[in-house]
Order: structure tokens, then sequence, then C-alpha cells
């Protein structure tokens, strides 16, 4: 998968857990929480659909890299590049 | 000679929010039980199949955004849906309502079922293994989580809980919220009871196994208390949450005032699982109308729990012919007979159903008999159409549940 592809399964992701959020103006370099009605519970639901949709694991203490799309992609980069996009 | 009570121990019900599967107000829901309207559906669900259901058809994204909806439960929907319209009818200044003043009950016949089965469900495409188990499961599967929910939605900081009560759940909630009020822990409460039990295949399959779910090729038909062709119960979701208030505070603002909780009474069988005892409903019934400070003969409408099923429709004949036997002016309904049976919601939604009547002066009646069970035979059963009773000033509700809970309350025109 490339960046961009990974790009595309957050915004899928975050699609069904925020439902209500505009997402097409999402600054990536911005963490999430400043811009979209996120909390502990929903960055939850972002590890397990990963989890479940593709078999990537998020270490709790990896949860930090996960505050913006921009420290999400380049922490999943590594761990998606040989994934086929579903 | 009973003397009333202070006014500040006297409980009235000042705002009302419902969905049925046949109205989602009460004027719609009166409407419906007064054209013989049913709200029983064909309905499929996992494992079970084609059976029928009393679904609710209301707005879930009128008082909730998306992720509220997709993050809790269907009680906690039916349950804010409720409230916010429990409210809004009571006309209380919710703007500048202290909401660390404002308690929560709301009867449950059972929680969590729906969300453990999908999970369950879930996990099974993961060949159950657990680390695909969601981290919502805990927070949507609490006893408390429909009451919790509205406290969220609602931004409430009194008291907030659930009371599970089997079928008598609604009833109990109001006994709750009242007990409340008279203690001073709340100075408005929002009560009842609700149900999203349409979405549980347990419920249904465990009815089935029991011989008490019902069938029928007209869904609307299939809920037929006191019909010698019963054959058991349809499941209905809903919800109804009053809002109650002290008397002295409803006066003093003003308030409409649908009704006084003048009596209530909850006990047990302590005799069976699942088979009711007409012994200690007629006990409950009496002890609410000793309370009450009444006579069987002063009440008007009894709006009974009859669930379509064999024995327990005949057994509650039995406890009402017991008290009612000298009351020439008491009449008796069922509203389980359009909708099917609301579980943690039925007692207040039946409840609700007959409390026009103090405007109308009008029985809805009970639908489907076709022809009375003699088992059932009381005199002054409403059957098929509405009946014109003149004043109304007193409604008793009955509710009873498994595990042997009885309830009954008491309502007065003021």
């Amino acid at each position: 998968m490339t960046s961009e592809e990974i790009r595309e399964v957050i915004i899928d992701i975050l699609t069904d857990i925020a439902p209500d959020e505009e997402l097409g103006d999402l600054k990536d370099d911005v963490a999430f929480r400043d811009q979209l009605e996120l909390d502990s519970m929903d960055f939850l639901d972002i590890v397990m659909e990963l989890r479940k949709r593709y078999r990537v694991q998020v270490p709790e203490e990896d949860y930090g890299e996960l505050a913006s799309m921009q420290s999400t992609v380049a922490y999943l980069e590594p761990k998606m590049q040989d994934l086929e996009k579903a | 000679m009973i003397s009333l009570p202070a006014d500040e121990q006297r409980i009235v019900i000042t705002g009302i929010g419902l969905t049925a599967p046949n109205g989602n107000s009460m004027g719609e829901f009166r409407e419906s039980l007064l054209a013989g309207r049913s709200g029983v559906v064909p309905y499929e669900i996992r494992y079970v199949g084609e059976t029928l259901a009393g679904v609710c058809d209301f707005d879930e994204l009128r008082y909730q955004k998306r992720k509220e909806v997709r993050r809790g439960t269907r009680a906690g929907s039916v349950g804010i849906y409720c409230g916010h319209e429990a409210v809004l009818d009571s006309g209380v200044d919710w703007e500048n309502t202290d909401r660390s003043r404002v308690g929560i009950y709301v009867g449950v016949t059972e929680h969590g079922n729906v969300e453990t089965e999908n999970e369950v469900y879930e996990l099974k495409g993961y060949d159950y293994d657990t680390q695909f188990w969601s981290h919502h499961h805990n927070p949507r599967t609490v006893a408390n989580n429909p009451a919790g929910e509205i406290s969220l939605n609602m931004g409430i900081t009194g008291p907030h809980y659930s009371i599970g009560a089997a079928c008598a759940a609604g009833n109990a909630g109001l006994i709750q919220g009242a007990q409340m009020l008279r203690l001073g822990d709340c100075d408005l409460a929002i009560c009842g009871g609700v149900s999203e039990s349409v979405r549980t295949f347990g419920i249904f399959a465990s009815f089935k196994s029991q011989g008490a779910l019902a069938e029928h090729e007209d869904a609307t038909r299939a809920s037929r208390p006191f019909d010698v062709n019963r054959n058991g119960i349809v499941v209905a979701e809903g919800g109804c949450l009053y809002v109650l208030e002290r008397f002295s505070d409803a006066r003093r603002r003003g308030a409409k005032i649908y009704g006084e909780l003048v009596g209530y009474a909850i006990n047990s069988d302590a005799s069976d699982f699942v088979l009711p005892n007409p012994d200690r409903q007629a006990e409950c019934v009496q002890l609410a109308l000793r309370r009450a400070g009444l006579e069987p003969g002063q009440i008007d409408i009894v709006s009974t729990h009859a669930t379509g099923t064999s024995s327990g429709d005949a057994q509650e004949c039995a406890a009402l012919r017991k008290v009612f036997a000298s009351s020439e002016r008491t009449h008796f309904n069922n509203t389980k007979s359009f909708i099917g049976h609301a579980m943690g919601a039925a007692g207040a939604l039946e409840l609700t159903g007959n409390l026009a009547a103090f405007d109308d002066g009008v029985c809805h009646p009970t639908i489907n008999v076709d022809e009375l069970d003699p088992e059932c035979a009381i005199d002054r059963l409403v059957c098929g159409e509405p009946r014109e009773l003149g004043t109304v000033d007193f409604i008793l509700n009955n509710s009873f549940g498994m595990l042997g809970i009885n309830s009954a309350v008491i309502i007065k025109r003021l």
C-alpha cells in the first residue's frame, strides 16, 4: 500500500467512527483532536479497525503515533507497505 | 378517612415522551388505540428467522448525532428520544433547570443481550479470538446503560440508573421516580421504561422453546390476549418516560398535570420462575388500593398486563375477578393486543395509553378477541370498540414479570 492508500484507509475508518464530521477539510499536519470530535474510545476504534481489516497491530505504547493523519501514515507505512488495500 | 399527604409528598405526572410500535407521541399512540391500529409487523431476526414483532420508527437523529447512535445502544436511543420528548412536553424551563437535581430511573426487562449476541456473532468471523472483541462492549452492556446515555445526552448530573424488574419494569421505574422525589433526592424525575428486546434473538428463541411465541398469518392479529386461540407473546420494542414532580412544584409553575400517582405496590410470588401466581397478583393490586385509600369499585379502568399466553392471561383474570368482583364501575382493557409485549416499556406505555381517558372519558379496547376464552371472562372487559365511560377518575395499571414480580400503580385525575 502506498502512503496515499494508507491515508484512504484511515479516511474510510474515520468515516465510520465519526459520521458527523466533514473529513474533506481534514488537515494532515494538525492533530485529529484539534479538528475532529474524537475521544479515547474513537482512537481505540481506529486501532481495532486496523486490526480487523488488515491484521495490523498497534501496541498501546505507540498510540501517540496516531495523533495526526501525517504521523499516522508515517507510522503505518512500514507496517502496511506489503499489504493490498481492501 | 384517609388524609391526603402534604403537597410535597404528592407526586404528579407533568410530561410524557414515548415511542410505541403504533405511535411516536402520546397523541399518535392514543389515536391508534382508539382506531384499533396494530403496530405488529412481520420481522426477521438472526437464527430464529421469520417471526413477528412490534417495531418502532421514531427518528433517532432528532436528539442524537449519528456518532452517538453508533456508539450507544438501541435502548439508549429509545431513552434519549423519550427523555427529550417528556421534558419538552412538561413545559419545564429546561435551560434554567438545575440538572444536578434531576434523577433518571429507567426500567428494563433485560439489558446487554443485544450487544453480547452481536459481538459473539462478529467474533465467530475471527475464530473466537478475543482480541477482536469490542472495547464498546462494557459501556454498552452495563445495566445502567440506557439511563446513562440519557444523562450524557441531556447533560443531567443527578442520579441515573436502571431498574431491572422484568416486565414490571415500566411501573417500577415510575415508582422509583416517585420515591426519590419523596425522599428529596431529586426535584424532577425522568422515569418509566424502555425496551430494545426485538434486537435480541435470544428473547424470541427462548419464548419459542417455552411454547410461548405468538404465530399468526396476519401479523396484526397475532397478539390476542383473552382470545381462546391465543398462542403466545409478540415481542416489541419501545419506551415511555415521564417527567414526575412534586405536586407543590408543579402547581407553583402552573404545569399541565396528567394525573397523580396515588397508590402503588410491588410484591413477589416466591413460587415459580415463570408461572404467575394469581393470589400474589391480587394481593399486589389490593395493597396498591389500600395505600391509595380506595375501594375496588372506585377504579374506572384497569389496564391489564395479559401477554397472550395460555396460562398467564387466565391467571391474571382470576386475580382481577377476586379483587373486583363487587365493582360495577371498573372496566378492563389491554394494550399488548395492539403493540405486542414491549417488555421494560410495557408498564409505562400501557398506563400512558389510558391516561387520555381522564380527558375524553373513553376506555380504549382490547383488540383481536374473536372468541373470548371462558377462563378469561371478566365483566366489563372492553373488546373490539372503544367504550364511553363518562367521567374517569382512577386508572390502575398492572405489570407482572418473570421470577414472580408483580406491580400495580394507580393514577388519579386532578
